[in-house]
């Protein structure tokens, strides 16, 4: 046996093995139409396991996610509107499972935090910013001609 | 002044990085609380364990208190939580009813003879449909639900000697002074 063929045998094999592997972690649903299986994967993706710290339900291979992405699916041939599939998972395991929470008193710092960490970045800079030109001014005077002032305040930094 | 703006900078930042090891050393991050707490259990109907043509349901419960407690014969953490829960049960105040969830019976049964049986009453969840109502992702987990069916207190994971002493029995004693 040549070695480009032992080659080739092993990259089949390697490609089965994850063929297999995928097939273990989910397994097929009986989707009405294409449609239905995209809506479905989308809504999956935008939840989180509850089991797992980081993991969408439809990425997790987790008894309760597998448990889950099949009442999903149960849900929607029952013509369920996403909504009412958040709502239901909501109701049972918290807003921990929605990867895009609602904006509520409780979310309000999550969504408003990097807002408030950016507007105090931006008071630090602009103090930086004032002290050195208020430098860069005392020494420009010097040297420049009188009555440039304020206006190359900004660009001397 | 202006030197020490570093420094303090630099300790504000020592301080935050204290605190997010104190928070998650004092706190389980796979818990997430739930928002059944103080509201009424979901409805439910599974057979017992031992007698599986008989069915248990919520209304068959009301009237009485007790300690729901979610195990499984291939939960690891059951298996130390299941001591204390032995120990404690004949003291416990309440009943203690055990929902075996996701489990073979079979499997179930030689567990629970290996390790003992303390459950005043056993229920079956081989599907894990139900458990999806309790908001159970994994076990062990822990529901005291009062005589009225309302869930009171939750806890997730193993009960240890630690949880049972400092929140379990609190709960319980709480509720009973509250409706005796």
């Amino acid at each position: 046996m040549t070695c480009r063929r032992l080659l080739l045998m092993a990259f089949v094999m390697l490609l089965s093995m994850a063929g297999f592997a995928h097939a273990q972690a989910i397994e097929p649903l009986p989707f009405a139409d294409h449609a239905q299986e995209l809506r479905f994967q989308e809504l999956t993706r935008e939840l989180r396991c509850p089991m797992c710290q980081n993991e969408t339900l439809a990425d997790s291979n987790a008894p309760i996610a597998r448990d889950l992405r099949n009442q999903i699916f149960k849900m929607m041939q029952q013509g369920r509107s996403d909504e009412e599939i958040k709502q239901y998972l909501v109701d049972r395991y918290s807003g921990f499972v929605l990867y895009d929470p609602p904006l509520t008193a409780g979310t309000a710092l999550l969504w408003f935090g990097p807002l408030l960490i950016l507007i105090c970045g931006a008071g630090v800079v602009l103090v930086a910013i004032r002290r050195r030109s208020n430098l860069g001014h005392e020494t420009a005077t010097d040297k420049k001609t009188p009555g440039q002032g304020p206006a190359d305040l900004g660009d001397d930094w | 002044m202006n030197r020490l703006l570093p420094f303090i900078a630099f300790m504000l930042l020592v301080g935050l990085f204290g605190f997010g090891i104190w928070w998650n050393s004092h706190h389980d991050q796979n818990a997430i609380p739930s928002p059944l707490l103080d509201k009424p259990a979901p409805e439910f109907s599974l057979p017992k364990l031992y007698e599986p043509d008989q069915k248990v349901s919520k209304a068959d419960l009301l009237g009485q208190p007790y300690l729901l407690n979610v195990f499984a014969s291939w939960c690891i953490e059951c298996g130390v939580e299941h001591p204390v829960l032995s120990a404690a049960a004949p003291t416990l105040g309440v009943q203690l009813v055990g929902y075996n969830y996701k489990d073979a019976p079979a499997d179930a049964m030689n567990w629970l003879q290996k390790h003992g049986n303390p459950y005043h009453l056993l229920i079956a969840d081989e599907p894990g449909q139900t458990a999806i109502d309790f908001g159970v992702y994994g076990a062990p987990e822990s529901f005291l639900i009062d005589a009225n069916g309302v869930i009171r207190y939750k806890h997730i994971g193993p009960i240890t000697a630690e949880v049972m002493a400092n929140e379990v029995k609190p709960a319980i004693t709480a509720m009973l002074k509250e409706a005796p």
